[in-house]
């Protein structure tokens, strides 16, 4: 097959033409590969690809067909972000302190994708160790959007929805922290999935913040979420976070997904300046469409919106500061050259040298909230505040099915532009991170583009905890109705 | 001036589970160094931490021997330091909701009984073993994460032999519950004290020192000495002692500082997002007390009143469970206690002692041993020959009635037997039966011991001495 089918190619769609012997998997992973030889030069989305490890595996689920397995993942290539452990392969997190690190075993999500019979192909670009949303806190290459090559693909997932939006994959696996997964996603004009805290296993997914975390697809339809989404979920004997409750068929669940009835908040918090015109008025449009397919839409509330920031950098740093503190040095990854001739001095140089200049801020951040005489004015209120923005979402959700918001206040920027002012690409994440904070689950998909860049702009859809879904459904029938 | 002193303990225990805190891994101790892990216990990213459920039982049923109150909502918190022994550079342990709060442990002796509170019990990971070398310094990961419980007590102790007695009880009990095996010389139980010196006049606290991490007990009384000495001259002398944790040189006897106050660690706990908090409902308590073994102050006192053994008796036997129990299971089997216990005592200790093996694994049985006891009560056999089938029995196990039978060790009894035997020896030493008659009493025993040589030692020897009697008398 030729290297350019992959650009519009599905998952399901690859399925079924496997099923019916079109061509093989090793077939279609070459062409993925052809495609990353052609392309990826432009985009940078790719850090590292096993070529043949992916060929064997390829061969491997080949020879599960023959034996007369049929499933929707198998001998589907993946691109996987390079947070996730897939045993043998590197697992840097684009940084410089895991450079050479060789993952000595597979996480949850890699050992069901194998399951499934997908083959992880290649291992893509992100914010160092998921901190950022542009992807240009990689400490080895920049990523660019392959919808605009001067603008960012968005982050941390950034290659992850490069991969996907560039032709070079016909699906990826991200993590969203704080919209790490939408955000690009909406960047690209790509699905992107977040789950619900404790759907998906986190074991073998290096951590930035263990209570936000969550492993997601990027796909280019709603029903590639669903099939990749049936894989991965579920209960982890290695995780006690992710909870034993059944997971459903979720791509047999879209069937029959309809507009009709469908109760759609949308919160006042999430439509105010500072959003761009155009971005507001693509997903007021798609909210409008929705209302015209017999949606039924509403307005919410969700008062502790403007808290969400602030308590999600709060608790988000504080736990990557103990999460990262284990990058020292002392056991794997880079170690500095010149130690110095103590242990502290060990510590500091590798440190220094190892974490780019995003990592180090956020760790000394989270260094500081939970310091003794800080701790109850930062982390304390933070936590409390969080339960507060969790109980918006419930009493939301007593009111309504989903609800429809911006995913950013922005399309894609352009390259070098908040690279330099933190502050500024932290409030990008205002409309992403109250979903994290309350274990929600979230979906972006794609609604349309801006006039004058021709830029994707998404759709963020809320759904309740372990409410996918609905989320689904709900996406699902916008696409239909969106047709783009 | 007197000085009063006040010292607190942080007794860290190993558990003794089958697998490590937080992983797969199987707890042991003779492994090359770093092949007893895996990515959890190694800290490598990515890997997560799970609740090993024999370690909450296991704390649970330590605070419920030492009479603490169970939380039924405990929770883990992150630790942070940066230290090469700690994979993670955090330990997860719990800080604001530990697993166990208040209890004691009593120590004293009759009237002088006094109780040392305390505050609560939680549990943790333990660390790597760091051994230094010459020029460098050798990490080994096996130990990270066995299941370490901490029990903190409240500085109600006021002398060394007060830390002494309280951490010899404390380890009876937790002995006694199966929790550890408390081994010092395998670092099973290690502690932290904290020691201060005030005047007697002064109802304030005085300045506390910390002194970390000592693994034999004679070390603990020792570095409690030197600092009670320490702080003390420095009070007399009219200066102030400093707030810091110090570190115990057994070599040279002294401890010296390692960190003052103002450097002291800002831990910055903050709750384990990786694990779910503990909740344990009264069903699972009352289960868990349920299978609590007897505390040892209790057993003690149920064997003086119970089997009517002195004092001495009941402490010896109930030191150790297992030899409380061989004890209660051979009288069970009707032997008298009283005899139980001198045989215990004297014998079975001894060549427990002697042997280096553990009771639970020598041949002799509570059963062959109340056999043994009976055949002694009934004057089958006497004592020399006891002895030494005891001895046999501790080494090769057997049936004693069978033995006596088939090695025809049976004390002679007939009086038959005895009156020739007596009759010869009278006969044969007249000067020695003479200086019996003439008030000579050891003279008798010589000439029992002649009888019973006769009887190659199978004669009873309370029966002979009446023979022979009878016969110088001339009856
Ligand atoms: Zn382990």
């Amino acid at each position: 097959m030729r290297s350019d089918e992959i650009s519009g190619m599905t998952v399901a769609a690859a399925a079924d033409a496997m099923r019916a012997g079109k061509f093989s998997s090793e077939e279609l992973v070459r062409a993925v590969f052809d495609a990353i030889d052609e392309r990826d030069g432009l985009i940078g989305a790719y850090l590292t690809v096993d070529r043949d490890g992916a060929l064997k595996e390829a061969k491997t689920a080949d020879a599960r067909r023959r034996a007369g397995e049929s499933g929707d993942l198998l001998g589907i290539p993946v691109a996987m972000k390079d947070i996730f452990n897939v045993k043998n392969q590197p697992c840097t997190c684009a940084s410089k302190i895991l450079k050479g690190y060789i993952a000595p075993y597979d996480a949850t999500v890699t050992a069901k994708l194998r399951t499934a019979g997908a083959v992880p192909a290649g291992r893509v670009n992100m914010d160092e160790f998921a901190m950022g949303t542009s992807t240009e806190h990689s400490a080895f290459k920049i990523t660019h959007n392959p919808a605009a090559l001067d603008r960012v693909p968005g982050g941390s997932s950034g290659g992850s929805a490069a991969a996907v939006a560039g032709g070079m994959a016909l699906a990826s696996l991200g993590t969203d922290t704080g919209g790490s997964i939408r955000q690009p996603a909406s960047f690209c004009g790509c699905v992107g999935l977040k789950p619900s805290y404790g759907r998906v296993s986190r074991y073998g997914v290096t951590a930035f913040a263990s209570s936000l975390d969550q492993v997601g697809p990027i796909t280019k339809t709603v029903e590639d979420a669903a099939i990749i989404l049936g894989a991965i979920a579920g209960a982890d004997s290695r995780d006690q976070t992710v909870l034993d409750k059944p997971v459903p068929n979720y791509r047999a669940e879209l069937r029959g997904a309809s507009l009709k009835g469908l109760r759609i908040g949308v919160p006042d918090e999430y439509f105010v300046d500072g959003t761009d015109p155009e971005v507001m008025s693509l997903v007021r449009g798609a909210i409008d469409k929705c209302e015209n397919a017999g949606a039924q839409v509403s307005r919410i509330s969700l008062p502790h919106t403007r808290y969400a920031i602030a308590v999600y950098y709060i608790c988000a740093t504080a736990e990557a500061s103990a999460n990262l503190a284990r990058f020292d040095g002392i056991r794997y990854g880079a170690r500095c050259a010149d130690a110095g001739s103590s242990l502290q001095s060990l510590y500091d140089r590798t440190r220094t040298e190892g974490f780019g200049k995003e990592v180090k801020r956020r760790i000394i951040l989270g260094t500081y909230v939970l310091s003794s005489g800080y701790y109850d004015a930062y982390y304390s209120r933070a936590l409390k505040a969080r339960t507060l923005i969790r109980r918006d979402f419930e009493k939301a959700f007593s009111e309504c099915d989903v609800i429809m918001a911006p995913v950013a206040p922005t399309p894609a920027y352009k390259l070098n532009s908040t690279v330099n002012d933190p502050l500024k690409s932290y409030l990008g994440d205002v409309f992403t991170v109250p979903a994290n904070l309350a274990g929600i689950c979230g979906i972006s998909i794609p609604c349309g583009r801006t006039a004058a860049d021709g830029l994707p702009v998404g759709l963020q859809i809320l759904g309740p905890a372990f409410g996918e879904t609905v989320l689904l459904r709900a996406a699902k029938a916008c696409e239909t109705e969106f047709g783009l | 001036m007197k000085y009063l002193v006040s010292i607190g303990l942080e007794t860290h225990v190993q558990l003794k589970t089958r697998t490590k805190m937080f992983c797969g891994c199987l707890l042991s101790t003779d492994c090359p160094p770093n092949t007893n892990v895996c990515p959890v216990c190694m800290g490598l990213p990515g890997a997560l931490p799970l609740m090993n459920k024999e370690a909450i039982r296991k704390t649970v049923m330590s605070g419920l021997m030492l009479g603490c109150s169970i939380n039924k909502y405990s929770r883990f918190d992150r630790k942070n330091y940066f230290y090469p022994d700690m994979v993670k550079n955090y330990q997860i342990s719990q800080n604001t909701d530990p697993l166990c709060i208040g209890g004691g442990v009593d120590i004293g002796k009759g009237e002088n009984i006094r109780r040392v509170r305390i505050n609560h019990i939680h549990l943790e990971e333990d660390a790597a073993k760091i051994n230094h070398y010459d020029r460098h310094s050798g990490i080994d990961y096996n130990r990270c994460g066995t299941p370490l419980m901490e029990i903190v007590s409240e500085p109600d102790m006021h002398s060394s032999s007060d830390a002494m007695e309280y951490l010899t009880a404390l380890r009876q009990i937790l002995v006694y519950a199966g929790v550890s095996d408390c081994n010092l010389e395998d670092g099973n139980m290690r502690s932290d004290v904290n020691v201060s010196v005030r005047p007697e006049t002064s109802d304030r606290l005085g300045t506390k020192v910390e002194i970390k991490n000592m693994n034999t007990f004679k070390g603990i009384c020792a570095a409690l000495e030197f600092e009670i000495d320490r702080q003390t001259a420095i009070l007399k002398s009219g200066g102030s002692v400093v707030q810091e944790t110090r570190r115990w040189d057994g070599e040279c006897g002294e401890t010296f500082s390692m960190r003052t106050k103002e450097n002291a660690h800002d831990y910055r706990y903050f709750p384990e997002p990786d694990l779910l908090p503990v909740m344990l409902d009264d069903g699972t308590i009352e289960q868990w007390r349920s299978e609590l073994p007897e505390l040892p102050g209790k057993k003690r006192e149920r064997f003086k009143t119970q089997y009517s053994l002195p004092e001495y008796d009941a402490g010896v036997l109930c030191a150790q469970l297992p030899v409380a129990a061989f004890f209660e299971q051979t009288v069970q089997r009707g032997a008298a206690p009283k005899s139980v216990s001198n045989w215990i005592m004297t014998d079975l200790l001894r060549l427990l002692g002697q042997t280096g093996r553990d009771i639970s694994d020598i041949p002799l049985t509570p059963d062959s041993f109340a056999s043994l006891l009976k055949l002694v009560d009934s004057k089958s056999i006497n004592t020399p020959t006891a002895k030494e089938l005891f001895e046999e029995l501790f080494e090769k196990g057997g049936e004693p009635e069978a033995i006596v039978k088939e090695r025809g060790l049976g004390q002679v009894s007939d009086t038959g037997a005895i009156e020739e035997f007596a009759a010869r020896v009278v006969a044969e030493n007249p000067k020695v039966a003479a200086d019996y008659v003439g008030g000579k009493a050891p003279a008798l025993q010589y000439l029992v011991g002649q009888v019973m040589k006769l009887s190659r030692g199978k004669a009873n020897p309370q029966m002979a001495a009446e023979i022979i009697k009878r016969k110088i008398a001339g009856e």
